[in-house]
C-alpha cells in the first residue's frame, strides 16, 4: 500500500470478464468483457442509456456487478472492501459532487485524509494539484465551490479524483454540462495531465468529437454491449455497422455544415 | 414586586434545570433515533408516528399524565422526575423530525460522491450528511428550545418549580405582577436559549471560532450552573424539609404557609412549599412521601377517595369516614380539621339576587333555563354538579367551566350569571355575591382537614404535634378574612399567614 511520491504514476490493467447488470427483467449491461492497457485512455461511447455509466460504476463497485469479475492488476475488485478499492481509483463524476461544506482544499484533501496520510504530505499534494488543473493555489485553497463556474468545479473535482495518487481513473461524462469554449479548454489540459501521469483511464462520454480527441482506443456501446473498439483512426476506417458508421460521421457532418456556412 | 423578585433566583434556577436537562436528553435520544430512522423506511414510520401521537397531548395533560404512571413504578411521582420526563417527549418530535428529514435532503450525488472517494458509511455519515443536515437539525433543536421553555411553566401543577409558579400563584391570588413577571422571565430565557443555539450554529456554518466558543462556553456554564444547583442539595447535609403542598387557590397558599411557620416555630426544622400542585397529585404525593403535609378537604375526600354517592347526614359523619377510611387503606395519617368549611356554593349577583327574589337554589330553579353557570376547571367533573342537578332538577341556559379568578371576574361582569364558588372565598364580599342555601343539602360539607404522610408520623412525631395544635382554630369569618386580604387587598399570603399565627400564639398564651 505504502506509495512512495515517485511511483505514484505507476498504473495497472483494469479487466472485465462476464460483467453483467441485471435490473428486474432489463439487462443494463450483458456479459461484458473490457480491457483497458497499462495506461490506457479507453472511452466509453454510446448514448444515454446503452449502459456505459453502469459499466464504470461497477468498477469501483458503486454498483455492484450481477454477474462476472472485474480485476484491477490482476486482483478482484472484491478481495477488498469497497470504500478501500474506491481510495485507490479516482473517480471524476458527471455532477462533479463536491462537498459545498468544505473549501476546495478540503475537498481535494478528502481521500488522503481518510487514508491517514500525515499534514506536511497532503499540504504539498494540494499545492501540486492546484497546479495541475491550472488553478492558483493562493487565492483558491480557501475559497467554497459554490464561489466557483462550472468549469473551476470541475477541476477541482479532477484534482480531488487524483488526490490520493490513484493508478487508474474513472471519469463519468465530466465535461458534459460545460460551455463548449471551456469544455474545448478542460480536455486540452486533461489529454496532457493524462500523459503526464499515464493511469489507465475510462472516460465516459456520448460526444463523438470528445472520444476521438481523447481516446487512445473507443469503445462503442449499444444496449449493454460493446458493439466495437478499436483505435479512433480504425473505427473511423473500418466501422463495424450502421450505428457506428453514422456515430463516425456525426463530427465530420458537422464539420461539412460549418464549412458550408463559411463558403457563401 | 420585590417579595417577587425575592423568589425569582429559586424559580429561574429550577426553570434553567428543567429545560436544560430536558433538551439535552430530548437531543441525545432524537439525533441517533432519527439517524437510524433515516436509515430504516419502516423504523421511519414508527418513530415519527409515534412521536407525532405524543405531541397531539395536550403538554399539561401529558407532564400530569406522568403523576400516576410514575406512580404506578414506585417512583417519585412528584417534582422534577415527572416532569422532566414530560418535557423530554415533548421535545421529541421537532429534533426526530428535522434529523430526518435533514438527513433525505441530502442531495443524492454528493452521497455517491461519498463513496465514491472512499468514504465508509459512518465516515460518509459524519463528514458529508450531518453536516449538510445540520441546519435543517439546528432549526428542530431551536424549535424544541423555544417550546420546551414555554412548556416548563406547566410543570408547577405536577411539583416542580419554575416560572410557572408565578404564573399559576399570580393567577390564583391576582397578581397579575405576578403572572406578567412569570411570562416575561420565561420569554426572555426563551430567546437566550435560542439566541445561543443559532449562535453555535452560525459559529459552525461560517467557521467563525470565536462564536462557537463564546456560544459553547455560555451554554456549558449555563449547564454547570444547572447541575451543580441539582446535584449539591443531595450532599446538603442537616436535617431534611419538610414538604408542605398547596393546590392552585389562594386559601391554600395561606394554609400551606401557616402550617410550614407552625412547622419551623415548634421544631425549628426547614421547611420546603410546592405550590400549585393539582388536587389529586398532592394526595398521590402524600401518599408516596414526596409531601409531607396538606390540607385537603372533607367532601373532596368523599367523593373522590371513599367514592361516596351519598350525601353524609352530618360534618362529623364525614369526618369519622374519612378518618376511618384512610386508617384501613393507607398510611396516611388524619391530622383533624382545622375548624371551617370551604364549600361549594352557587353564588350571584346581589343585585340580580334581589331582582329574582332568590335566596335558595331551589328558588334559583325556574330562572335557570335563561342564566349561564360558570365553573372552576374541575367542577364539572366532580360529583357535586350531578348530585346538584338530580336533587334539584335545575338546568343552566349553558355550563361554562373557567378558571376560578377569572370565574369572579366574569360573573362580576355578567358574563356568566352564576358560578360555583367557595364559601370562604374572599371575593364574595369584595364583589357583593350572594350564596344561595343549599336547602336540599346536594353538596356535602367541606371541612377543611390536615393530612400528614406516615412517613412523617413515623420519623418526626414533633411535627406531627405542631400540626395537632392547629386543629380547631380558624374559623369560617377568619379564613374568609384572610382569603380577602390576598385576594383583594394585594397583600402575600406568607404576610397573611405570619399575622394568623402571631395572634394564635398570643392566644395560646
Amino acid at each position: 500500500m505504502a506509495l512512495a511520491a515517485g511511483v505514484w504514476q505507476a498504473s495497472q490493467v483494469i479487466e472485465l470478464q462476464g460483467v453483467s447488470k441485471i435490473y428486474d427483467d432489463s439487462r443494463v449491461v450483458d456479459s461484458l468483457d473490457l480491457k483497458v492497457a497499462d495506461g490506457e485512455l479507453l472511452v466509453l461511447l454510446g448514448s444515454s442509456g446503452c449502459g456505459k455509466t453502469t459499466t464504470l460504476k461497477m468498477i469501483n463497485r458503486l454498483i455492484e456487478p450481477t454477474a462476472g469479475t472485474i480485476c484491477i492488476d490482476g486482483e478482484e475488485t472484491t478481495a477488498v472492501p469497497a470504500y478501500q478499492l474506491r481510495r485507490r481509483i479516482g473517480y471524476v463524476f458527471q455532477r462533479v459532487g463536491l462537498f459545498p461544506h468544505l473549501t476546495l482544499a478540503e475537498n481535494i484533501a478528502v481521500t488522503p485524509r481518510l487514508m491517514g496520510w500525515d499534514e506536511a504530505r497532503i499540504e504539498r499534494r494540494i499545492d501540486d494539484l492546484f497546479a495541475l488543473v491550472e488553478l492558483e493555489a493562493e487565492t483558491m485553497r480557501d475559497r467554497m465551490p459554490h464561489e466557483l463556474s462550472g468549469g473551476q468545479q470541475q477541476r477541482i473535482g479532477v484534482a480531488r479524483a487524483l488526490a490520493a495518487e490513484p493508478r487508474s481513473m474513472l471519469l463519468d461524462e465530466p465535461f458534459g454540462a460545460l460551455d463548449p469554449l471551456t469544455r474545448d479548454r478542460l480536455q486540452t489540459s486533461f489529454r496532457s495531465i493524462h500523459r503526464r501521469l499515464g493511469l489507465s483511464t475510462i472516460f465516459v462520454t456520448h460526444d463523438m468529437t470528445e472520444a476521438l480527441l481523447l481516446g487512445d482506443r473507443v469503445a462503442v456501446m449499444d444496449s449493454g454491449r460493446i458493439v466495437q473498439i478499436g483505435t479512433p483512426a480504425s473505427l473511423l476506417r473500418a466501422p463495424a455497422n450502421d450505428l457506428v458508421r453514422e456515430l463516425m460521421e456525426t463530427p465530420r457532418r458537422q464539420a461539412d455544415a460549418v464549412e458550408a456556412l463559411r463558403a457563401h | 414586586m420585590e417579595h417577587l423578585l425575592a423568589l425569582l433566583p429559586d424559580y429561574l434556577t429550577g426553570h434553567l434545570q428543567l429545560t436544560l436537562l430536558a433538551l439535552a436528553t430530548a437531543i441525545s435520544i432524537s439525533v441517533p433515533l432519527g439517524i437510524l430512522a433515516s436509515r430504516v423506511p419502516r423504523l421511519e414510520g414508527l418513530v415519527l408516528g409515534v412521536a407525532g401521537v405524543i405531541q397531539t397531548i395536550p403538554s399539561l395533560a401529558l407532564l400530569a399524565t406522568m403523576v400516576p404512571l410514575l406512580a404506578m413504578l414506585n417512583l417519585p411521582s412528584i417534582g422534577f422526575l415527572p416532569a422532566i420526563i414530560g418535557l423530554t417527549l415533548y421535545g421529541l418530535l421537532p429534533i426526530l423530525r428535522n434529523t430526518v428529514t435533514g438527513l433525505h435532503e441530502v442531495p443524492a450525488e454528493l452521497t455517491e460522491a461519498a463513496r465514491g472517494v472512499g468514504m465508509t458509511p459512518a465516515q460518509r455519515l459524519r463528514r458529508v450528511e450531518l453536516p449538510l443536515a445540520m441546519p435543517v437539525i439546528v432549526g428542530g433543536i431551536r424549535t424544541a428550545t423555544v417550546w420546551t421553555v414555554g412548556i416548563a411553566t406547566l410543570s408547577t401543577p405536577i411539583g416542580a418549580t419554575s416560572l410557572g409558579n408565578y404564573i399559576f400563584g399570580g393567577l390564583q391570588t391576582r397578581n397579575f405582577a405576578s403572572v406578567l413577571l412569570g411570562s416575561v422571565v420565561a420569554a426572555c430565557l426563551a430567546l437566550l436559549l435560542d439566541g445561543l443555539v443559532a449562535a453555535v450554529e452560525r459559529g459552525i456554518r461560517d467557521r467563525r471560532r470565536g462564536l462557537l466558543t463564546g456560544a459553547f462556553a455560555l451554554i456549558a456554564a449555563l449547564y454547570l450552573f444547572a447541575g451543580t444547583t441539582l446535584i449539591l442539595p443531595l450532599f446538603a447535609s442537616g436535617p431534611r424539609s419538610i414538604v408542605v403542598a398547596a393546590k392552585p387557590f389562594t386559601e391554600q397558599y395561606i394554609l400551606a404557609d401557616i402550617l410550614a411557620d407552625q412547622i419551623t416555630d415548634k421544631t425549628g426544622l426547614p421547611t420546603e412549599r410546592l405550590s400549585s400542585i393539582g388536587s389529586m397529585v398532592a394526595y398521590e404525593a402524600l401518599l408516596d412521601g414526596s409531601v409531607d403535609t396538606y390540607v385537603d378537604y372533607s367532601g373532596t375526600l368523599w367523593l373522590a377517595l371513599l367514592r361516596r354517592k351519598d350525601s353524609p347526614s352530618s360534618r362529623q359523619e364525614a369526618l369519622n369516614a374519612i378518618e376511618a377510611w384512610l386508617g384501613e387503606h393507607t398510611d396516611a395519617v388524619y391530622v383533624g380539621p382545622l375548624g371551617f368549611q370551604n364549600n361549594y356554593a352557587l353564588a350571584i349577583r346581589r343585585s340580580e339576587a334581589e331582582r329574582l327574589g332568590v335566596t335558595t337554589i331551589s328558588g334559583l330553579i325556574p330562572y335557570a333555563p335563561k342564566l349561564k353557570l360558570g365553573g372552576d376547571l374541575e367542577f364539572f367533573s366532580r360529583a357535586e354538579w350531578p348530585a346538584l342537578q338530580k336533587t334539584y332538577g335545575i338546568r343552566f341556559a349553558q355550563t361554562r367551566p373557567m378558571d376560578p379568578s377569572l370565574m369572579y371576574q366574569a360573573v362580576a361582569h355578567g358574563g356568566v350569571d352564576v358560578i360555583t364558588a367557595y364559601t370562604t372565598d374572599g371575593r364574595i364580599g369584595a364583589l357583593d355575591l350572594v350564596v344561595l342555601k343549599d336547602d336540599l343539602r346536594a353538596i356535602p360539607p367541606y371541612d377543611a382537614i390536615v393530612l400528614a404522610s406516615g412517613r412523617l408520623a413515623r420519623t418526626r412525631p414533633d411535627v406531627l404535634a405542631a400540626l395537632r395544635s392547629l386543629v380547631g382554630t380558624i374559623t369560617e369569618t377568619e379564613m374568609r378574612e384572610m382569603n380577602h386580604q390576598v385576594d383583594a387587598k394585594g397583600l402575600q399570603p406568607a404576610t397573611v399567614a405570619a399575622e394568623f399565627l402571631k395572634h394564635f400564639h398570643e392566644r395560646e398564651h
